[in-house]
């Protein structure tokens, strides 16, 4: 026990540990797959306790960003780190803050929503004797009480994403990241998802990739545009729409198929 | 090590909860029935004919090498080509599903889950291997084959699925696509299996090489009831290498 608590304590505050005042820090981040620049010298920082809309047209670089910052992938060059732990170096320790819903939710289809979630949190290293809790714990936060016992395979595409939230959220981490949590929803389910993410932001660091411009004005407090791999925009949303509106700043800083987006975010 | 338990946990519940592990199963029960059944059959035949004939040396008619040998023979090339299929999935299907993702943004080691796939896959052939001792189980029941015999014959099988999964596993972790994974493995496995046929023509050197390298002549020194540590370590060796190869298959996708 005491060995425990004395190398918790080495971890957390040994080993050139960078603390700073936001949660996460990106800086100079570049990934190349073979001679393609998904992102170029992105930057950016999110606070403590903050909601940070991540903007682009599809392929801007959104979803590879987010995979290094979560420590799927790593980077070509740059750094991240997470509470003061770098991506690379300390990548369990920023593994164990960090709760990921990619893009299409990780679920096994064969499984029941309670031996998934169940299994994730061991996964996550949810000591056993919590598990139970920690599994009821999102269950209910994420409203699956109605179909907990039913396989993620049978669950419409709303009631799936709910899970992946489950399953980001089963650790406790102090941050989301979520990759398009709203696409491919019906707009009742829109609405839901975004209900539940502006709940689980208050008390949590939130990143979340959108190219939905209204989503970003309801749910975060700030905003980081990103084009072609580079990042345009890094503001507080207050600031933007001080100075015009977020469509605004979007359309002047994006080129390309920036009119089918722009209608996307009207719809 | 609690993950590398939570990781095949959830491999061989998926198996199980599919219809995949009853059809492989309930085929390969069906096969080794079919073979088991013949053999015997084959045998009694065989008795019947020979025992007619006075002063003829019969000491080569018995059940160890007539029917046990090449039963597990048979049972090898068996799982050669089932193998495959069940490993297929192991890494492409999480891969292609997308969990991949949830798996390697969660605090696991990719040595974790390169052992933890291997294990579900280890205790499904364990499971396979076993239900076949019940063959050697009639053998024991109503005749008299040698046991040493049986227990190296069924060692060397059992020894032979383990390596097979870990070849299997190493070409689903190339791959995202599933069929891909099972025709790769099952053309290592193949190589393997035949791999010391130029062996006669070839120099001394080479022969000694290729022998080494081919399963078949590892396997059928085991079925000969000679448990030899150089066997042992063959497979053993086998095991580790394509474990290891899984391994950096698994790291060198994530830096592409």
């Amino acid at each position: 026990m005491w060995l425990q608590k004395t190398q918790f304590f080495v971890r957390a505050f040994g080993r050139g540990r960078n603390l700073t005042a936001s949660m996460i820090e990106v800086r100079n981040l570049s990934k190349a797959y073979g001679g393609f620049h998904a992102a170029r010298n992105v930057s950016f920082s999110v606070a403590t306790g903050q909601a940070c809309g991540f903007l682009g047209p599809n392929g801007a670089g959104k979803t590879t960003t987010m995979r290094v910052i979560t420590g799927y992938m790593p980077a070509t060059s740059g750094s991240v780190s997470v509470e003061g732990f770098d991506v690379f170096e300390d990548s369990f320790e920023v593994r164990r803050r960090i709760g990921y819903l990619p893009e299409t939710p990780p679920l096994y289809l064969e499984m029941r929503v309670t031996s998934y979630l169940s299994h994730v949190a061991a996964l996550r290293g949810v000591p056993r004797s919590r598990i139970p809790e920690a599994r009821d714990r999102v269950i209910a936060e994420c409203g699956l009480e109605q179909v907990s016992t039913r396989l993620c395979g049978h669950l419409s595409k709303g009631y799936r994403q709910r899970v992946g939230l489950a399953q980001a959220l089963i650790h406790d981490p102090a941050v989301l990241i979520l990759d398009e949590p709203t696409i491919g929803l019906d707009p009742a389910q829109i609405i839901d998802i975004r209900q539940l993410i502006r709940r689980l932001a208050t008390e949590r660091t939130v990143v979340l990739s959108t190219h939905i411009l209204p989503e970003v004005a309801q749910i975060c407090q700030k905003v980081v545009i990103i084009s072609a791999g580079r990042v345009v925009v890094e503001k507080d949303l207050t600031e933007i729409t001080r100075a015009g509106s977020l469509e605004d700043e979007y359309l002047k800083h994006v080129s390309g198929d920036v009119p089918a987006d722009a209608e996307a975010a009207d719809a | 090590m609690r993950n590398v338990f939570v990781i095949a946990w959830r491999d061989i519940r998926a198996v199980f909860v599919s219809p995949i592990a009853y059809v492989v199963l309930t085929g390969f029960l069906l096969l080794a029935g079919w073979f088991f059944f013949n053999l015997l059959g084959q045998f009694n035949r065989m008795v019947a004919m020979y025992s007619g004939l006075q002063g003829y040396d019969t000491t080569w008619l018995n059940l160890n090498d007539a029917v046990v040998a090449p039963l597990l023979q048979n049972l090898s090339v068996v799982l050669l080509i089932v193998v495959p299929m069940l490993t297929m999935r192991s890494y492409a299907e999480e891969r292609s599903t997308g969990t991949y993702e949830l798996l390697f943004t969660s605090p696991v080691r990719v040595g974790e889950i390169v052992l933890g796939k291997f294990l579900a896959g280890a205790c499904f052939v364990s499971l396979m291997v076993g239900l076949t001792l019940v063959y050697a189980g009639i053998l024991l029941w109503f005749g008299n084959p040698e046991i040493g015999l049986l227990v190296s014959g069924f060692l060397g099988l059992y020894l032979v699925a383990l390596s097979y999964i870990a070849v299997g596993n190493f070409a689903s972790a190339l791959t995202s696509n599933q069929i891909i994974a099972a025709v790769t493995s099952l053309v290592i496995l193949l190589l393997l299996f035949v791999i010391s046929w130029p062996a006669d023509g070839a120099s001394e050197t080479t022969k000694a090489v290729l022998q080494y390298l081919s399963v078949t002549d590892h396997f059928s020194t085991m079925i000969r009831g000679i448990v030899d540590t150089k066997d042992l370590v063959y497979f053993a060796s086998l095991t580790v290498v394509f474990l290891f190869l899984t391994h950096r298959a698994v790291e060198s996708a994530r830096w592409k």
